[in-house]
């Protein structure tokens, strides 16, 4: 395939997804599950959630500046009795990992991480190094993840939340498209 | 200059119903937090997260706004992790108690100097990302007689102590550790704190 067959098929495999995912799909979850906070660092896969989500008065937004404060951050939130999610991108797994080992796995945090999916493609041929390794680093970590790529995969985000709670221990969902607007 | 117990016993005097988090050598087990704490059900000590005590104090104080949440946090752990200066700046939890041990060392790997040691100002820093107040001692007189009225302030509020620093070269495996680790901390405040 050449240069230009494979950008016009990308954008159009773009404009698909974007149809089919919404925020107000991953916030009607949120809000199923009665999560309180998000702690995020904003990507380009989440982007569109964050008007949405300043505006849903269930779930209060904490910004970060890094993604490795995200999962300690959770940690002091769900110890205070709170329900916590971290939103953040996969490049942000890998910045995160000492965070993720000490204040999710070693601990028990039952965590869910909702994680852009940078460089996913469904036909598996993202020269991204960000889609090549996340998938790979948490097998090595032993979290399991779901993938999420429109409305109707909507609800492996309770999945994924009865997941950690069952077995105390951090989860990942990992947003494989951009949201609808 | 201010020795790591007698800070820790002087933040423990104005303590009230705080819940405390402590990191390196402001919880070690022989000069510091464990040695002087009068309510262990409510302590947690964070290590092995690479500096992100004051990050998950963040969250705790976030959670529980009722209560007074003070995190005492290493020169070597907070430049870790600055970032937080900002994230704990933007959320700018009232009930958040920001202590710096700066003791310019890595002293639990052999005292090695932190970068930037005897450059950086970590008040300053706080007072650029936007903090409530921030302060600096380098006597312990001179923290005790300030201790009541900062922690009648709100928050978010940091506290610079120059510390003394005290080295641990004995071989990790043969350290006196606390017998209370972050895993069994963890369980205990969590339940206590949802038991109301």
């Amino acid at each position: 395939m050449g240069q230009p067959e494979r950008e016009e098929r990308t954008r159009m495999v773009d404009q698909q997804q974007e149809a089919v995912l919404h925020p107000q799909a991953i916030i009607s979850e949120l809000k199923k599950n009665r999560i309180t906070h998000v702690v995020w660092l904003p990507d380009s896969e989440t982007n569109f959630m964050y008007e949405q989500l300043l505006a849903e008065p269930s779930v209060d937004l904490v910004p970060v500046a890094r993604e490795g404060e995200t999962m300690a951050i959770a940690a002091g939130l769900w110890v205070g009795g709170k329900r916590p999610v971290a939103l953040i991108q996969n490049t942000g797994i890998f910045e995160s990992g000492d965070s993720i080992r000490g204040l999710g796995l070693d601990v028990g945090q039952p965590l869910v991480m909702l994680v852009g999916y940078r460089g996913w493609d469904r036909h598996g041929v993202s020269p991204d190094s960000a889609a090549k390794f996340i998938e790979h680093i948490l097998h090595a970590w032993g979290i399991n993840y779901y993938l999420v790529e429109t409305d109707d995969d909507a609800w492996r985000i309770s999945l994924a939340m009865e997941e950690a709670e069952r077995e105390s221990r951090p989860v990942a969902v990992l947003v494989g498209t951009e949201f609808g607007a | 200059m201010i020795k790591n117990i007698d800070a820790c016993r002087a933040i423990e005097e104005h303590r009230g119903d705080a819940l405390v988090v402590t990191t390196m050598g402001a919880g070690n087990a022989q000069f510091g937090w464990p040695q002087v704490t009068n309510n262990q059900a409510e302590d947690i000590p964070v290590g092995g997260a690479m500096g992100k005590a004051s990050s998950f104090a963040l969250g705790l104080a976030l959670a529980q706004p009722g209560k007074r949440v003070i995190i005492m946090d290493g020169d070597g752990s907070l430049v870790m992790n600055l970032g937080t200066l900002t994230t704990i700046s933007e959320t700018a939890p009232p009930n958040l108690y920001h202590f710096v041990f700066e003791n310019g060392v890595y002293a639990v790997t052999g005292g090695q100097p932190i970068p930037a040691k005897g450059k950086i100002n970590f008040k300053e820093m706080a007072q650029g990302a936007g903090y409530a107040a921030a302060y600096d001692f380098d006597n312990l007189e001179d923290l005790a007689t300030n201790l009541d009225g900062i922690f009648q302030q709100k928050g978010p509020v940091l506290v610079n102590l120059r510390i003394i620093p005290e080295i641990e070269n004995t071989p990790i495996h043969l350290r006196q550790r606390a017998k209370r680790n972050t895993v069994m901390a963890v369980e205990e405040v969590r339940q206590a704190l949802s038991a109301g």
